[in-house]
C-alpha cells in the first residue's frame, strides 16, 4: 500500500500555543517539534531604545510547530490550527505544507507508517 | 551620654550597605521567576523604589516615620527635608551613632518594602501605575506603620509590641498589601503554563538576600553589642532550619527538593525571624524557621492555589504569612535574658506579649489591606493599573520599557 506522510509547519504566536497542542491532541497528533524562532512578515514590529540607540524591530519572536501526519488527513490538522489561531489579526501566522519520503525511528529502526506509531 | 562611637557608628554604616544591596538582591531573586520577556520590567520594580523612595525619604519620610510624634500615629515634620538630621545622635532612637547613619539605614528598610511587593503583581502590572503607586504607599501606609512600631511614642511601641528589624514595618506590610494588588488587578492570563525563566538568577538573588539580611537583623541593634551578635546568630540559624523544612516538605510530598524550594525556604527563614531575631535565643530560632518553613511551604503550593489568586512570586505567601508567624513566635520565644530591653514570652510565663504580638498584626493587616485597597481604587480613576491583553501578551519589557533582556538574534 502507498504510503503518504506530510509535514506540517505552523509558524505562530506564543500566545494560543496552548490550545493549539490541546486541539491537535485531540485529533490525535501527540508529536510534535517545537522552536523558538524570530521572524517577520507584514506585522509590525515595535520600537526599541538602547541609550541613544533607537531600534525599529520587526523580527518579532513566533513559535515554529513541526507537526508529521500519515493516517491523520493534513487538511483536519489545517482546519484546526486555523480554527484555533485565526484572530483575523496581522500576525496570526502561516501554515506550510510539504511531502515527506520516509519516517525513521532511531530506536527499533522502524519505518514508514510504523515510525509514526506508538505502541503503549 | 549621647556621646557617638565610632565602633557602632563605623558598624551601622556597614549594615545599611548590606540591606541596601537586598533590593538588587530581591531584583535577581524575583527577575529569575518570570518569563524570559518580563525579566527587565520585573528587575525595574525593585530598581525603581531605590529611585523613588531615596527621594521620598530624605523630603518627607523620614520625618513622618521618625519625627516628633503626633498623637500616636505619625511623626511631624519636625525633620522635613533632613531638617536638623546631622552628626548628633537622636537619642530617642539610637544614642551612640550619628542621626545621619540612624536615617540612611531606616531609607534601606523603606526601600526594599514596596519592592517586596512587586513580586505579586509581576508580568502585568502597568509601569508608570506601580511607580505611582509605591510613592502613595510609602508615604500613607509605610510611613505610618514604622512610626507605630518604631518611632517615639507610636502607639503600637507604647503598647510592648516587639518587632526587632521590621517583621510589621516590612513584612506583614508589604506582604498583606501584595495580596491586596494581586486581587485587585487579577491573574495573569495562562497562568498554568508560566514557568521561571532563569533558576540560576533567582539562587543568586536568594544568597545576596541572606547576605545583606544580617545588616538587616543585627543592624537593627543599632551598635556593637550582644544583640546585634544574637541577632546576626539567629538570622542564620533561622535561615538554614526554613531551607530545611521546605526541602523535607517537598521531599515528602513530590519526593524531589527543587533548587526554587530551596531558594524560598532561606527567604521565609529570614522573613520568620525578623521580628524576633534580637529577642529570642539561637535554640528557638530553629524552632521559629523550622516552622515558618512548613507554614509557608502550605502557603504557597496549596493555600494560593485552593483560593486561586495570582500571588505571582509569592510576595504575600513568603513575606506575609512569614511575617504573621515571624510576629506570633516573638510572642511565643522572646525572653529578656537575650535582650534586657525587650520582653518575656509565652515559654517563659508571659502569655500577655503574645496578645500584644497580635494586636499588633492585626492592627497591620487591617490598616494595610485597607489603605492599600483605597489607594488603588483612587489611583484607578486617573490611569490603568493593568496592561492590556495584547501588552502582556508581548511581554512587560518590549511593552513598558521598548526593550528586550535577550532579544533579537545573534548577528
Amino acid at each position: 500500500m502507498e504510503e503518504k506522510f506530510s509535514k506540517i509547519d505552523i509558524i505562530t504566536s506564543s500566545s494560543k500555543f496552548e490550545e493549539l497542542k490541546e486541539a491537535l491532541n485531540v485529533i490525535g497528533v501527540s508529536g510534535m517539534t517545537v522552536s523558538n524562532v524570530l521572524g517577520c512578515g507584514i506585522q509590525k514590529g515595535h520600537k526599541e531604545f538602547y541609550r541613544g540607540l533607537a531600534l525599529d524591530i520587526n523580527l518579532l519572536p513566533k513559535l515554529k510547530v513541526e507537526i508529521i501526519v500519515c493516517d491523520i488527513p493534513v487538511e483536519l490538522v489545517v482546519e484546526t490550527a486555523k480554527e484555533v489561531l485565526h484572530t483575523g489579526k496581522m500576525g496570526d501566522g502561516k501554515i506550510f505544507v510539504y511531502d515527506v519520503k520516509n519516517i525513521i525511528r532511531i530506536s527499533n529502526g522502524a519505518e514508514g507508517r510504523d515510525a509514526l506509531r506508538y505502541n503503549k | 551620654m549621647n556621646a557617638i562611637n565610632t565602633a557602632d557608628t563605623s558598624f551601622m554604616i556597614f549594615a545599611t550597605v548590606l540591606v541596601m544591596l537586598m533590593t538588587p538582591g530581591l531584583a535577581l531573586f524575583y527577575g529569575g521567576m518570570v518569563r524570559r520577556k518580563n525579566v527587565l520590567s520585573t528587575t525595574v520594580h525593585s530598581y525603581t523604589a531605590m529611585v523613588i523612595i531615596s527621594l521620598q525619604w530624605v523630603l518627607i519620610g523620614y520625618t513622618l516615620c521618625f519625627g516628633k510624634d503626633f498623637a500616636g500615629f505619625i511623626g511631624n515634620f519636625q525633620f522635613l527635608g533632613l531638617h536638623g538630621v546631622g552628626f548628633l545622635p537622636n537619642a530617642d532612637y539610637a544614642g551612640t551613632i550619628p542621626q545621619s547613619v540612624f536615617m540612611l539605614f531606616q531609607l534601606m528598610f523603606a526601600i526594599i518594602t514596596p519592592a517586596l511587593i512587586s513580586g505579586a503583581i509581576a508580568e502585568r502590572m502597568k509601569f508608570l501605575a506601580f511607580a505611582v503607586f509605591i510613592l502613595v504607599w510609602t508615604t500613607l501606609v509605610y510611613d505610618p506603620i514604622a512610626h507605630w512600631v518604631w518611632g517615639a511614642g507610636g502607639w503600637l511601641r507604647n503598647l510592648g509590641a516587639l518587632d526587632f528589624a521590621g517583621g510589621n514595618v516590612v513584612h506583614i506590610s508589604s506582604g498583606i498589601s501584595a495580596l491586596v494588588v494581586a486581587l485587585v488587578i487579577g491573574r495573569r492570563k495562562k497562568l498554568k503554563s508560566i514557568t521561571p525563566h532563569n533558576l540560576p538568577m533567582t539562587l543568586l538573588g536568594a544568597g545576596i538576600l541572606w547576605f545583606g539580611w544580617f545588616g538587616f537583623n543585627a543592624g537593627s541593634a543599632l551598635g556593637v553589642n550582644g544583640v546585634a551578635l544574637n541577632a546576626f546568630i539567629t538570622t542564620n540559624t533561622s535561615a538554614a532550619a526554613s531551607a530545611l523544612t521546605w526541602c523535607i516538605c517537598e521531599l515528602i510530598v513530590r519526593k524531589k527538593i527543587t533548587s526554587l524550594g530551596l531558594a524560598s525556604g532561606i527567604v521565609v527563614g529570614l522573613v520568620a525571624i525578623t521580628p524576633g531575631a534580637g529577642f529570642v535565643s539561637p535554640m528557638s530560632s530553629i524552632l521559629i524557621g523550622g516552622i515558618g518553613g512548613i507554614i509557608c511551604y502550605f502557603s504557597v503550593t496549596v493555600v494560593k492555589i485552593k483560593f486561586g489568586y495570582d500571588d505571582a512570586l509569592d510576595a504575600f505567601g513568603c513575606h506575609g504569612i512569614g511575617g504573621i508567624w515571624g510576629g506570633i513566635a516573638t510572642g511565643i520565644f522572646a525572653s529578656k535574658a537575650i535582650n534586657s530591653a525587650g520582653a518575656n514570652g509565652l515559654i517563659h510565663g508571659n502569655i500577655k506579649l503574645l496578645g500584644i504580638q497580635l494586636i499588633a498584626i492585626v492592627a497591620t493587616v487591617a490598616y494595610s489591606a485597607i489603605m492599600t485597597f483605597i489607594i488603588l481604587k483612587v489611583l484607578g480613576k486617573f490611569m490603568s493599573l493593568r496592561v492590556t491583553a495584547d501588552e502582556e501578551s508581548d511581554g512587560l519589557d518590549v511593552s513598558q520599557h521598548g526593550e528586550e533582556a535577550y532579544g533579537g538574534i545573534d548577528i
